[in-house]
């Protein structure tokens, strides 16, 4: 697969490390999250057959952790930003 | 129709027009007690069970493609018990002992070997864990031996031993590890259970779940509605796709893994071994071909098919280990979905809707559990408790934090 | 042997001969010869065996399809099994066997298997050797392996090399036949950058085996001045002997180049094989078709072939692969190999055509509605049986037919990424359908386009199509003149006539009767018939046969072929050998080794090294007259104690943090609080991951307001520093904490012994003394005006300090040490020392470090501060996680101190039987302690903390062994730590 990083443009994905579902960034508060809140975002995932987004990290580059919005099916890939934008973008700041 | 070679001589010299289907094609029936999602060998084996060894009946497998089409027909074929962890252990031993007796009991050559699987140890701190593992599996009543160096040798004297990155230092051995014609299970469960009246339904696909006050009563498939007392699920890589219809996420990633097959070659890998140090393992199907495979390619997917990355990764894992099978040929790959978990172990269980049970999360060691997955899901289905060698299977593990994690690796499916 | 069967014309070089053996008879060729052509040239029709039947053989094909005639190719360690004749090139002192046969090819003790067929149907094995049950290892199973398999390995070390590379353009044209080459003179001529790749070792696909013409030329000849002109523009690249084996994703192919297979060694410097990775915008395949056979019984004699096949010996390599032949067609294509033998001045006795309808051929005896019912001559074919429109049979001696059923697109590149293909009526036959890899469309016969002027037009247009997409102007040059025949085909899948066998997969013996069986037993989806039956799972992969038995299937069960449909096309397109794939990556190049900074020094003293993961560590250092490890271990560990050892612990992970929230950052990624650490002062961290297992340990440092240095594990020294960025990138952006990883830039040496700060005294600028650099002190100092940091950490339990130096000064820095500590009678110790020092001091590592251990189990929970958010802190609540008899860790001493510990062993209390139920726990790590004089080792024990004192017996049942073990605290070895703090 080839991911257009949103840096270094186009990088063979055997650079990056996988994690999995973008929605781990949204780490819930450990000090006002209890335990369901934790397992519910640690295990339980949508696992969509279609369009995912999920996070990649340029190991062998740049150090980026991207989101990735990949299709699982076709594995076609619509959409690379920086994760830190991402997160951001989401409120995470300071 | 019961199968010998008895018969098959009779058949042969009658022009074999005694050969009967070896099941049936029946159309869905509007209800049945118990409706099994997936004719994968687990769900084949679990209706099975549940007809021979729990008395039930009205019983129906829906499977949306052909039967024994998921992963049972494209796995590495192997089977072993050389579990570690507690949980694990005595349900995989379970397993061997039911693969031990399996053709005798469904009447169905599915070519069960007992010859041998083997784990390489490269370093002292893997031959510590080894002989961890090696006694926790002989207490649960399983076989283990430790092989030093020279053992391995006498068995593969062509190994790289002289001039490897990782040197190979011995072994972990069960002899009653082996491999399996793998097609032949799914067939000869699908046999047995047709033989005692299971509908087995290819092309129906389950579209939807009906949920009526908290219960199921039945399922939508691409053949209608199917009414149900109990429905069981067992669709490996598509966990999450049909048990969204209930509403539930699971802990579970689809993920692809790629298997692949030589050329046929003259005998040359007696047994199964396996090498941690380079993500490869292989034996030696009857037919002579080199099956062999490696990790998964790593990313959520349900496309059955990989890539490069991965394929040279398992070819240069093969060359480490075997320098003599570089003008072998790979003759075919191929992807397999994998419903990874969360800690890398099953789930047997029931789940949040009465009447809807769960089996699922197998990684890519659901082959090998094939019997008693379907034995143990069939326990609690028909039972509505868990088999005592699946206790551990449940999704609550995760809350509760009694994660079966055998390879330390936490929540994180593409590294099981 | 002379070449009888050579005949006039073809694209050999007759001006030299070439040597060769086939089953050690000698044998001579051309160059342009391959292996099965020049054996064909000499009249040998026989190269192998089937492998169930164990039936004799000729080659099928003249290509890569090819299912019969497969050699053991070379000899020695360069062995080749299931060498495909049809496509081995001929060099001079080429050694070929057939294989699969004993004792000889002409008597095969196993043709038996033929003799018994009846018994031996497809899936016979599922229903028999069930009886009794353990005989299927010891007996059927042994037999039926010894039988099975194909050719042989050496067993010896590939002596070849192999190689990878990667290639990017805008056009990947896969096939140089005429709609291939077309399509590249269009993009070439444009200015892209293509690719043109094929398998054969000569451009130009069926218009080397036609007598076809183009733009009035011979064809073989346009395809020679096309690859001209490609050959000259800088921008294409014209890949031969190159197999594209599969479409990845996002534009990737992969392509096996055979550099040097068609010589008989590689050149010195040059790999055998070279496998590609070609990375293309856009791609097109022209990869042609593929012929099929009519099934009739006995249709697998030696002499029977394709007869697009017995057109490409006899125009292209010259040779007749009979002296009389026959043709059995349903097509007009099959036509064209009797004019053209006849032209070459073959006796061609008969044409059987299936057709009824259509002109005849003038001057052939051409039979109309005629059907070839059977074949006579075991080792090579001798008559054929004719069954006549009017239903009347004649036998015919011949000794080669060539048979076609039509011709079947190659699409599987295009159904790589599970592509279903479709039925086209027209020529019967399936085409490239939807949701192929996207990028990628077909031209040519691949598409299904079957005339040479059609294949040009379409190369040329799908070409023009692909630069469109591209945004690159090209402009349609004209298309040379070539013949343009509508397809003409009445499906015909097999001859039903006796109580015979008819093939359809000549390699695994797959016959009608056995697609009949299948569909009698209800085996009748086309997986469950190709899993069942075994059809085009040989080496060939169904090429010729698979469409024949799905269509054989559908006609039994009355529905339509696309309704039956394929089974799925997978990579690779044809074998590869495993050694391409793997390239450089095998012996002691399987993966990089990583050097410490002493690593030179240490190979200087006759260091023993051990791999820890991607590093060579120094395991010990034996001295003169020491020959067991363990002397040399042992003194190592004294001679630390007693006064002071240096190890290079450069391998630990090193992460420098900094920035304004740089405390507050590592106060969420360890358990443990850092911000509170005062500058100048290191501190122990434990890291958990957010399951609230523990990931990682080691010591951080403070050395500035804003500035921490962090150390991990060897192990973890990559997935730490991942985590870190993951925490600081996807977590906490809002952070202001910048982080790189400085493992390779330092180089460090741990300096233990109570003679360790006289030591370092002598080698650094500053005062080191208690008072200005106490116990877990840290801070930047200078050797010789070398910026250096310094920490007072131990791992030994010692008086210790860590050193390190920017790398290259790494070598400088051990001698120096080694040097200023011969006063002191230093020794610079192993990984084995250090382990034995860390277990007498109780602390854990790797084997602890497992992953499945939570900070309780190592005795550390009260480490977990809840004050504060932190990865893992709230999992690690999880009531599983703090049962109060689960694993603790515990201290092990034999109560014979003489008596020996195996780690793994488990815990058991004295009398309980070695069940599982009874499981107390196991030994993690085991050492010799020359300090206590006996073994210790660590232990995860359930309830371990409320067992201390208790004796228990540590089982090794792998061994039979058992050791009655004393409980005891994990501190062996100066429990209160006044060592260290002195």
């Amino acid at each position: 697969m080839i991911i257009h990083h949103p840096i270094l443009g186009p990088r063979d994905s055997q650079e990056f490390v996988y994690l999995g579902d973008a929605s781990l960034m949204n780490r819930p508060d450990g000090l006002t999250a209890g335990i369901e809140a934790f397992h519910d975002y640690l295990y339980n995932r949508d696992n969509p057959a279609g369009e995912h987004r999920e996070l990649w990290y340029h190991e062998q580059g740049d150090r980026s952790w991207l989101v990735v919005t990949r299709n699982t099916v076709t594995h076609e890939i619509v959409r690379v930003e920086l994760a830190r934008d991402v997160a951001k973008a989401a409120g995470r700041t300071k | 129709m019961r199968y010998s070679g008895l018969r098959v001589v009779v058949e042969a010299l009658t022009g074999h027009r005694g050969w009967k289907p070896v099941w049936r094609d029946p159309a869905p029936q509007s209800h049945y007690d118990f409706v099994i999602v997936g004719g994968g060998g687990h769900g084949l084996a679990t209706a099975y069970y549940l007809a021979k060894e729990f008395g039930k009946s009205r019983i129906a497998v829906l499977e949306k493609g052909y039967l024994g089409g998921g992963n049972v027909g494209r796995n590495t074929t192997i089977i072993r018990s050389n579990y570690l962890l507690d949980g694990n252990e005595p349900f995989y031993e379970f397993s061997l002992k039911l693969w031990e007796g399996l053709e005798q009991d469904f009447n169905y050559n599915a070519m069960v070997s007992q010859r041998g699987i083997i784990n390489l140890i490269h370093t002292d701190a893997q031959r510590d864990a080894f002989t961890r593992r090696g006694n926790a599996m002989i207490m649960n009543g399983a076989d283990a031996e430790l092989l030093d160096r020279e053992q391995v040798r006498a068995m593969y004297p062509w190994l790289n031993f002289d001039n490897a990155r990782f040197p190979i230092k011995g072994a972990l051995m069960q002899r009653r590890g082996g491999t399996v014609r793998h097609d032949a299970v799914a067939w000869g469960y699908a046999r047995g259970a047709d033989m005692r009246g299971v509908d087995l339904i290819q092309n129906c696909e389950v579209t939807g779940m009906r949920i009526e006050n908290g219960r199921i009563v039945g399922v939508e498939t691409t053949r209608g509605f199917i009414g149900a007392g109990k429905v069981g699920v067992a669709v490996a890589g598509s966990s999450s796709k049909v048990m969204a219809h209930a509403g539930m996420r699971l802990p579970i990633e689809s993920h692809v893994l790629q298997a692949f097959v030589s050329e046929g070659l003259k005998p040359f890998i007696d047994g199964v071994m396996t090498f941690g140090a380079g993500h490869f393992y292989v034996s030696q199907s009857d037919k002579g071909g080199l099956v062999f495979g490696g990790d998964i390619d790593g990313y959520n997917s349900y496309a059955q098919r990989g890539n490069l990355p991965v394929i040279e990764d398992v070819a240069e894992g093969g060359m480490a280990l075997m320098p003599a099978i570089g003008r072998a040929r790979l003759l075919r790959t191929w992807g397999g979905i994998m419903d990874m978990s969360m800690d890398g172990s099953p789930i047997i269980d029931r789940t949040p809707v009465d009447g809807l049970y769960f089996n699922g999360g197998w990684c890519y060691g659901g082959f090998k559990a094939t019997p008693a997955s379907g034995w143990c899901f069939a326990h609690l289905l028909a039972r509505d408790e868990p088999h005592v060698t699946a206790r551990a299977y449940r999704f609550d593990r995760f809350l509760k934090g009694l994660m079966i994690d055998e390879k330390g690796q936490g929540a994180t499916p593409n590294l099981h | 042997m002379t070449q009888q069967n050579r005949i006039s014309g073809g694209q050999i070089d007759r001006s030299r001969t070439l040597r060769f053996t086939f089953d050690g008879v000698a044998y001579a060729g051309h160059p342009g010869d391959t292996l099965a052509s020049a054996l064909l040239a000499n009249g040998v029709r026989l190269m192998g065996r089937s492998f169930k039947y164990h039936r004799p053989r000729g080659p099928l094909s003249a290509g890569s399809e090819e299912p019969n005639a497969l050699v053991e190719l070379r000899a020695g360690a360069r062995q080749e099994p299931n060498t495909r004749a049809t496509v081995a090139e001929l060099f001079d002192g080429l050694e070929a066997r057939s294989q699969n046969r004993w004792p000889s090819l002409a008597f095969d003790a196993l043709a038996i298997n033929d003799r018994l067929n009846t018994f031996f149907t497809a899936g016979f094995y599922y229903k028999t050797f069930m009886w009794p049950a353990s005989f299927w290892e010891k007996v059927y199973e042994p037999i039926i392996r010894r039988a099975a398999g194909l050719g042989s390995l050496s067993r010896q070390e590939d002596p070849d090399s192999y190689d990878k590379g990667f290639l990017h353009c805008d056009l990947i044209v896969i096939g140089a036949g005429p709609a291939g080459l077309m399509a590249a003179l269009a993009a070439g001529r444009a200015g892209a950058r293509v690719i043109l790749a094929d398998e054969d070792f000569r451009p130009g696909g069926r218009l080397n085996a036609e007598t076809l013409t183009v733009g009035g030329k011979p064809g073989a000849e346009w395809a020679a001045e096309a690859a001209a002109e490609l050959s000259a523009m800088p921008n294409v690249r014209i890949m031969l002997r190159t197999t594209v084996i599969g479409a990845f994703d996002h534009g990737i192919y992969g392509a096996v180049e055979r550099v040097s297979d068609h010589l008989p060694v590689p050149p010195e410097g040059k790999p055998r094989q070279t496998l590609w990775r070609i990375y293309a915008r856009r791609a097109l395949l022209a990869g042609g078709a593929t012929e099929r056979p009519i099934a009739f019984e006995n249709n697998d004699r030696p002499g029977i072939m394709l007869a697009g096949a017995m057109r490409t010996y006899a125009n292209r390599y010259a040779v007749r692969v009979g002296e009389s032949c026959a043709i059995f067609t349903n097509n007009d294509d099959g036509l064209r190999t009797a004019t053209d033998l006849q032209a070459k001045g073959v006796d061609v006795v008969a044409v059987i055509d299936a057709r009824s309808e259509g002109a005849l051929l003038p001057g052939i005896r051409h039979l109309k509605g005629a059907d070839v019912i059977d074949a006579d001559g075991r080792l090579g074919l001798r008559s054929i049986t004719i069954r006549h429109a009017g239903g009347r049979t004649e036998t015919v001696p011949v000794t080669a037919l060539g048979v076609s059923g039509g011709w079947n697109p190659n699409v599987n590149i295009a159904s790589h990424h599970r592509a279903r293909p479709v039925w086209n009526e027209g020529i019967q036959a399936f085409v490239p359908g939807e949701g192929g890899p996207p990028g990628l469309s077909a031209a040519g016969a691949a598409a299904g386009v079957m005339s040479t002027h059609g294949a040009l037009t379409s190369g040329q247009q799908a070409a023009m199509a692909a630069l469109g997409d591209l945004g690159i102007r090209a402009s349609a040059g004209t298309v040379p003149d070539a013949e343009d025949a509508p397809v003409s085909i009445t499906p015909k899948w097999y001859v039903n006539s006796g109580k015979g066998r008819a093939w359809i997969d000549p390699q695994n013996d797959v016959t009608v009767k056995d697609i009949k069986l299948a569909h009698k037993e209800n085996f009748t989806s086309v997986e469950h018939m190709k899993r069942y039956t075994t059809l085009g799972m040989a080496t060939d992969q169904g090429k010729t046969g698979n469409v024949l038995g799905l269509a054989i299937m559908a006609g039994l069960t009355g529905q339509t072929i696309p309704e039956t449909g394929t089974t799925v096309y997978r990579p690779p397109y044809t074998p590869v050998a495993m050694g391409a794939l793997a390239g450089r990556s095998r012996g002691k190049e399987f993966k990089p080794f990583r050097l410490t900074p002493s690593h030179k020094w240490a190979e200087e003293q006759g260091a023993v090294f051990v791999e820890v993961g991607m590093w060579l560590r120094t395991q010990w250092l034996p001295k003169p007259g020491e020959t067991h490890w363990r002397q040399s271990v042992d003194r190592e560990v004294l001679a630390t104690r007693k006064s002071v050892g240096i190890c290079d612990v450069t391998t630990l992970g090193k992460i420098d943090i900094q920035g304004t929230d740089a405390g507050a950052f590592l106060d969420r990624v360890y358990c443990n609080t850092f911000s509170t650490l005062a500058v100048g002062r290191c501190r122990y961290g434990l890291m958990l991951r957010e399951d609230g297992m523990v990931f990682d340990d080691g010591t951080t440092a403070r050395m500035g307001e804003n500035e921490y240095v962090m150390t991990t594990t060897t192990a973890n020294a990559v997935t730490v520093f991942r985590h870190l960025e993951y925490c600081r990138q996807v977590l906490w952006p809002e952070m202001d904490v910048q982080l790189i990883s400085t493992t390779e830039a330092w180089a460090q040496f741990s300096v233990a012994g109570p003679n360790a700060r006289r030591l370092l005294q002598k080698v650094v600028d500053q005062d080191i003394s208690d008072a200005a650099f106490p116990y877990m002190a840290a801070g930047s100092i200078t050797i010789g005006g070398l910026r250096a940091r310094l920490f007072r950490i131990s791992f030994s339990g010692e008086l210790a300090y860590e050193i390190a130096v920017p790398t290259r000064y790494g070598d400088a820095l051990i001698r120096r040490l080694v040097e200023e500590g011969r006063e002191f009678d230093a020794v610079v110790y192993g990984t084995e020392a250090l382990g034995v020092m860390r277990v007498e001091k109780g602390h854990v590592a790797g084997n602890e470090l497992n992953g499945q251990s939570t900070a309780l189990n190592m005795g550390l929970g009260k480490m977990v501060s809840k004050k504060k958010d932190s990865i893992g802190m709230v999992l690690s609540q999880r009531e599983g996680m703090n049962d109060p008899d689960g694993y603790r860790l515990v201290g092990v001493k034999p109560v014979d101190p003489t008596a020996t510990l195996t780690a793994g062993s488990h815990f058991l209390e004295i009398g309980a039987a070695p069940v599982i139920a009874n499981d107390g726990g196991w030994l993690t790590s085991k050492v010799h302690s020359p300090h206590l004089g006996c073994d210790i080792a660590l232990g995860y024990l359930k309830a371990g903390d409320q067992k201390i004192g208790r004796r228990m017996r540590a089982v090794n049942l792998l061994a039979g062994t058992e050791t009655e073990v004393e409980i005891v605290s994990p501190h062996f070895f100066d429990p209160e730590g006044e060592r260290l703090r002195g």
